[in-house]
């Protein structure tokens, strides 16, 4: 699903942020990503989904070689992936329906296509009942789960989540958490960004630990492994 | 079946970013009043400017066209002669027409045009056989006169020597004057539509990121810009089109009645008016789409 090869991203400012990573994440799979800050676990997300380019080595998303990948073609890779985020990127004037019917309009979906689908995420994630409301008159947790919401509707084979419960309290971090497994167990790979101890020591995936831009640990079901 | 969902699709599209366009100038109002206001006397001057130069462009054909050589002829010359120089005269490539006119016919003009006085001179005629010669181009005036008054029996040749040079040269100067003060007034124009639109995106700089995000095409983020700066553009030429429609109905109305007769004439109300307002349009439209052009291209970088 997601191949990377060698992988190193030097920002022109000299930073090197990744330093040589290889990893191979499979269809299907649950994959917490962890590391101090800094140490390189954002861009090697941002890598997946072409918001930054490889200075060197391979990437390969769902078969799509990402080195060789046109600009103007990344708009289709990134229709095969979803993105979740910590501050949720939620359009303030749109609604919850409409910011979630907004992903399927800007790639021109039919409009009943967008009512049925978007429709079908919202009662997924359990927010039906408050499709006119907007963002500011709902939780933390509820926006979070319109924007898991976003990144779902269009059936993308994974999800890239970049610390999703960062701005959440513990009882709303599992309830989303419950959400991503069962969007996992639909059969969509999450890759998730975290600084959450408990979720990852519980919740037992593969963890791959950043350090200075490399891998310095892959296994699975393994724990968090750092004090915060 | 699947060709008519793509192009229902396609008219949604097109709607939406219609509608995009239109609330953001709305969101927007200060700087699209800014920016309208430029193109607004921008074009005005551009409107002014085009309807005078058309006028003068007009005022020189008509002179040009008046021009014409007037061979004297020599009075030594015998029917014959006359005949075979005129015949001569005739082959010259840049020569359209010739007409040929007596002395007396000659006077009778001259009685005409400045009064009885001259009838005095009916009694011993002073004046010569005139060929008259207009050059199939205006501006070979001077090379056929020089090239008549080799052959023989021409007694002189006459034309406006130099001054259809000169109103020519006025004509190119207040030209490019013109041209180089609209050229600084468009760029104005077209740096503020883009500051406008750059406003736009920047405001709009979260939902630019969420659609990339979620994968739409770069054409779909960058046309409602597009749009945006052409509405500044149609909008910021509606008030010139209006004021040089009015102008010019009002200084023909002026002008005309006193040109009545004469040799030059100003152009009527249609069509060029009209010309001229579907320039304006036109220019209005080009720099709203080329100011939004530039910011689009500088700040989505995509």
């Amino acid at each position: 699903m997601i191949e990377m090869k060698n992988v190193t991203k030097k920002y022109p400012n000299g930073v090197v942020a990744t330093n040589g990573i290889s990893v191979n994440i499979k269809q299907g799979e649950f994959v917490y990503v962890v590391g101090p800050s800094g140490a390189g676990k954002s861009t090697f997300i941002k890598l997946m989904y072409r918001e930054e380019k490889a200075t060197s080595g391979d990437i390969t998303v769902n078969g799509i070689d990402l080195a060789s990948l046109k600009n103007k073609k990344v708009p289709y890779l990134r229709r095969q992936i979803g993105v979740v985020f910590q501050d949720f990127k939620l359009l303030p004037r749109l609604n919850v329906y409409e910011n979630v019917a907004f992903a399927l309009e800007v790639i021109e979906e039919e409009p009943a296509e967008i009512r049925r689908r978007v429709m079908e995420v919202l009662e997924l994630v359990g927010l039906k009942q408050k499709v006119r409301m907007f963002p500011n008159e709902l939780s933390g947790g509820e926006q979070q789960r319109v924007s898991i919401a976003r990144s779902i509707v269009n059936v993308p084979k994974v999800v890239i989540a970049d610390e999703p419960t960062g701005n959440l309290d513990p009882e709303t971090s599992w309830e989303i958490m419950n959400l991503f497994e069962e969007i996992n167990a639909r059969g969509t790979t999450i890759v998730m960004a975290t600084h959450n101890r408990e979720i990852v020591n519980t919740i037992r995936r593969r963890v791959i630990a950043v350090e200075g831009g490399m891998i310095v640990r892959d296994e699975h079901g393994g724990d968090y492994g750092y004090e915060n | 079946m699947s060709t008519e969902v793509t192009t229902a699709m396609k008219i949604n599209t097109l709607k939406r970013h219609f509608r995009e366009s239109i609330k953001s100038l709305g969101r927007n109002s200060w700087m699209t009043i800014a920016s309208v206001s430029a193109v607004t006397v921008t074009l005005i001057l551009v409107g002014v400017f085009a309807l005078i130069m058309m006028n003068l462009n007009k005022v020189a054909s008509d002179l040009e066209n008046d021009v014409e050589i007037k061979v004297l002829i020599d009075e030594t010359a015998g029917k014959a002669d006359e005949k075979a120089l005129m015949e001569k005269i005739e082959k010259l490539p840049d020569v359209a027409e010739s007409t040929y006119s007596t002395r007396e016919n000659e006077l009778t003009k001259l009685v005409k045009d400045f009064g009885d006085d001259f009838k005095l001179f009916e009694q011993s005629n002073p004046l010569r056989n005139v060929i008259y010669v207009k050059a199939s181009d205006p501006q070979q005036t001077a090379k056929v006169a020089k090239t008549i008054e080799k052959f023989n029996y021409t007694y002189d040749v006459m034309y406006g020597e130099g001054k259809v040079e000169k109103l020519f040269n006025f004509l190119n100067i207040s030209r490019n004057v013109g041209i180089v003060l609209i050229l600084g007034l468009l760029f104005t124009a077209i740096f503020l539509i883009s500051n406008t639109i750059r406003i736009t995106i920047i405001a709009r700089r979260d939902e630019i990121e969420i659609m990339k995000l979620v994968g739409a095409t770069n054409s779909f983020v960058r046309i409602p810009f597009l749009l945006e700066g052409m509405w500044l553009g149609i909008l910021g030429s509606i008030i010139p089109i209006a004021v040089i429609a009015t102008l010019y109905h009002n200084v023909y109305k002026i002008i005309a009645p006193r040109l009545k007769g004469e040799l030059v004439q100003v152009l009527d109300f249609s069509p060029l008016v009209y010309q001229v307002s579907a320039l304006l349009l036109l220019i209005g439209v080009l720099i709203g789409i080329w100011g939004s052009f530039m910011s689009v291209r500088k700040f989505l970088k995509i």
